[in-house]
């Protein structure tokens, strides 16, 4: 019984980090309608920006998070660009495939950098135990953080003037261009968030497990099914969603053989696009 | 006019290089330079390359009165088992190789099997370790490295002397090799009156094992074997060490034989890994370097460690250029028979093949060891501790609990 209870807290906790890694996705598809197929590859080398601060560096782990956030803005700008600016407005595979040849550059540059091998970012938190089970100091460190930045973007969204911006965009470009909102400019800022959060999200994860160049193949995965459990476009869904399928994970492991995991995750994933095409915490189109 | 003559008299040439060139041997074969089976395939790609330059500086091959220099063609499959069908059928009909090599993993080499076997082509297989593609009466592939159903055999005859009532948590990757591997582990450790108290697969995607590593403990299990590839493994060793699933014993398939898995620090520690070879066995070769000379030579020229990926891949050549010697033919039919009558030590250990038709070219003398990572001077590194007359350190049992 406590290895259930434990198992479904561990489940919300990485849902968490989860939630975080997919807000940045749907952030962007909420203010301009692209899918972004670079968002795995954002959240590695967020991964590999920890690894270069914390263990070339010698800076402790946790000091990453600022410059990754900063630099993750940046590159997200430099991104839009390149790869978005043009795309958007036009048809959602135009985007697709161009952050799709992105990614590919930056995972065969990478892999030539890097190769495929494995890095570890060593983190000692001390962890909390109950009974047998003990629930990592990194893990819970990662969940705290991970609900700060989601709950930060909220009130940057809602309270600041451009957070009012970028909703206002999401909801009717040319309406916010007639009032005098610099549309482009929001929503160069706008993928600087989205991937600014990947970054983020990458860097905590990289405090939890060993990864490697690939490992975000697998995040951007989940991240898709998040998106959907959240609804598409809304960011709040989105920590929502992570933290679903988190608790799903953590819940369904204890009863079914382990492989049966990811089955049960992607029929509920269609059971819910079937059942709530817009997503699970849907609202109008704009939810931002 | 003159100038035309000599365009032609160059092109002619160009076009007749085999006039002064010596006798070559091409060996085909893919490497995974990209994708997820990059960091293994890359070993074994070097221990291929590395046996044709020693062998080129040496003269080359002898057979049959000839001196043949070894060539190389070899593509990129990117880990995708299609490209490897369709790389082979080139290699084959395109590149015109005499023999081929194998691709890395088991999920690679089945479809080259299927290539090899079609137009008669000798392939040696030093990176697929799963047995399927030698039972459908094949009679050209040949198996140098010990296959799948013995990853563990040595693993699990260690814990029993250490612990005969040791209760056994299997959790593998849901792949045809770890299958195949863990399978043969519970059959083992059923026979050796060990009890597995917990026996899953989990899909190659997963990234947290939090929930598998609860349930591992719920289990009441002692010891763990299983993983899988590469992350896999490393994350259910860090996962285990950071939850305090307090193993006593943990055997991690393939991850743990890569330098880099001693980045996990204190979840490293203790953990065992099967392996092809160690840098520490000491085999007396009959034909080939010594290891001695073979980690010398491999690591002045690449200024890294040789693992056993390099090494399985260096033995490949060793016994193909062995082959050739005996048979004094290239011709395919007379190096298969003298494969098939290979009993030969290399520094890699006694290479045999089975010739029964059911299970033509699996190995039947190669012994695996097992590896432990272990604290040696302050420098966590691997020591070969099982079987042990070859060992080069003591099995560490139980593993210390985790601190933190």
């Amino acid at each position: 019984m406590l290895g259930i209870l434990a198992s479904i807290i561990d489940g919300v906790l990485v849902g968490l980090v989860y939630g975080l890694a997919a807000m940045g996705l749907t952030l962007i598809w909420g203010v301009m309608d692209v899918i972004n197929l670079t968002h795995g590859t954002m959240i590695v080398a967020g991964m590999f920006g920890l690894y270069l601060l914390a263990n070339a560096l010698g800076l402790p782990p946790y000091m990453a998070l600022p410059p990754v956030l900063v630099g993750g803005f940046f590159v997200g700008v430099l991104l839009y660009w390149v790869a978005i600016h043009r795309m958007v407005g036009r048809p959602p595979l135009m985007s697709l495939l161009s952050t799709f040849s992105v990614n590919l550059m930056l995972v065969g540059v990478g892999t030539a950098v890097w190769g495929t091998a494995l890095f570890n970012v060593e983190v000692s938190v001390p962890g909390i135990s109950m009974g047998r089970y003990t629930f990592p100091g990194a893990h819970i460190v990662a969940a705290v953080l991970a609900a700060v930045i989601a709950g930060s973007l909220y009130l940057f969204l809602q309270h600041t003037r451009m957070g009012k911006a970028v909703r206002a965009v999401a909801n009717n470009r040319e309406a916010a261009e007639l009032v005098g909102i610099p549309t482009t400019r929001v929503l160069a800022i706008t993928v600087g968030c989205g991937v600014a959060l990947a970054g983020v999200s990458g860097m905590l994860i990289g405090t939890l497990f060993p990864f490697t160049i690939l490992s975000g193949d697998g995040y951007q995965l989940k991240g898709f099914v998040v998106t959907v459990l959240g609804g598409f476009g809304n960011p709040v869904g989105a920590l929502l969603g992570g933290v679903a399928l988190g608790l799903l994970e953590g819940a369904v492991t204890p009863f079914v053989p382990v492989s049966w995991t990811l089955v049960i995750e992607f029929v509920l994933f269609v059971l819910v696009l079937i059942a709530f095409p817009g997503g699970f915490f849907a609202s109008r189109r704009g939810a931002l | 006019m003159k100038r035309l003559y000599l365009l032609v008299a160059a092109m002619a040439l160009a076009a007749t290089p085999a006039f002064a060139d010596e006798d070559t041997i091409t060996v085909g074969f893919t490497a995974s330079q990209t994708g997820p089976l990059n960091v293994d395939s890359l070993g074994q790609q070097r221990g291929y390359e590395f046996w044709r330059d020693e062998v080129n500086a040496a003269g080359g091959i002898k057979a049959g009165g000839k001196t043949y220099k070894v060539k190389f063609v070899s593509y990129d499959d990117q880990s995708v088992g299609g490209r490897v069908q369709q790389l082979y059928t080139r290699l084959v009909n395109q590149d015109k190789a005499d023999f081929l090599f194998g691709p890395y993993s088991s999920g690679m080499t089945a479809p080259a099997t299927v290539i090899s076997e079609q137009y008669g082509k000798i392939m040696i297989v030093s990176g697929g370790a799963e047995e399927k593609p030698f039972e459908t009466g094949n009679k050209y592939l040949f198996m140098s490295i010990t296959s799948a159903s013995h990853y563990l055999s040595g693993a699990v005859e260690a814990l029993k002397q250490k612990d005969p009532h040791a209760k056994i948590a299997m959790v593998y990757s849901d792949d045809p090799f770890s299958k195949t591997v863990l399978a043969a582990a519970a059959q083992q450790a059923k026979e050796a009156g060990l009890e597995v108290v917990m026996n899953e697969s989990y899909s190659p995607s997963t990234t947290d094992f939090g929930p598998i590593v609860n349930k591992i403990v719920s289990s009441n299990a002692d010891a763990f074997m299983g993983g899988g590839h590469y992350s896999d493994g490393a994350t259910l060793a860090r996962q285990m060490h950071d939850q305090k699933a307090n193993m006593k014993w943990v055997s991690i398939l393939v991850a743990p034989a890569d330098d880099k898995f001693g980045e996990l620090g204190p979840a490293a520690l203790g953990v065992t890994v099967p392996s092809q070879w160690e840098i520490q066995v000491n085999y007396k070769p009959q034909f080939g370097p010594t290891t001695a000379e073979f980690a010398k030579a491999f690591e002045d020229k690449f200024h890294a460690k040789a693992d056993y990926h390099t090494a399985s891949g260096y033995t490949a050549g060793v016994v193909l250029q062995h082959a050739i010697e005996q048979a004094g033919s290239i011709d395919t039919e007379k190096v298969a028979a003298a494969l098939n009558a290979t009993d030969i030590t290399t520094f890699f250990g006694q290479v045999k093949f089975v010739t029964d038709p059911a299970h033509h070219g699996l190995q039947t003398a190669h012994k695996m060891v097992l590896a432990q990572w272990q604290m040696v001077n302050g420098k966590l590194g691997r020591q070969v501790v099982w079987p042990t007359d070859a060992k080069s350190a003591d099995l560490m049992y139980p593993i210390p609990p985790a601190t933190q």
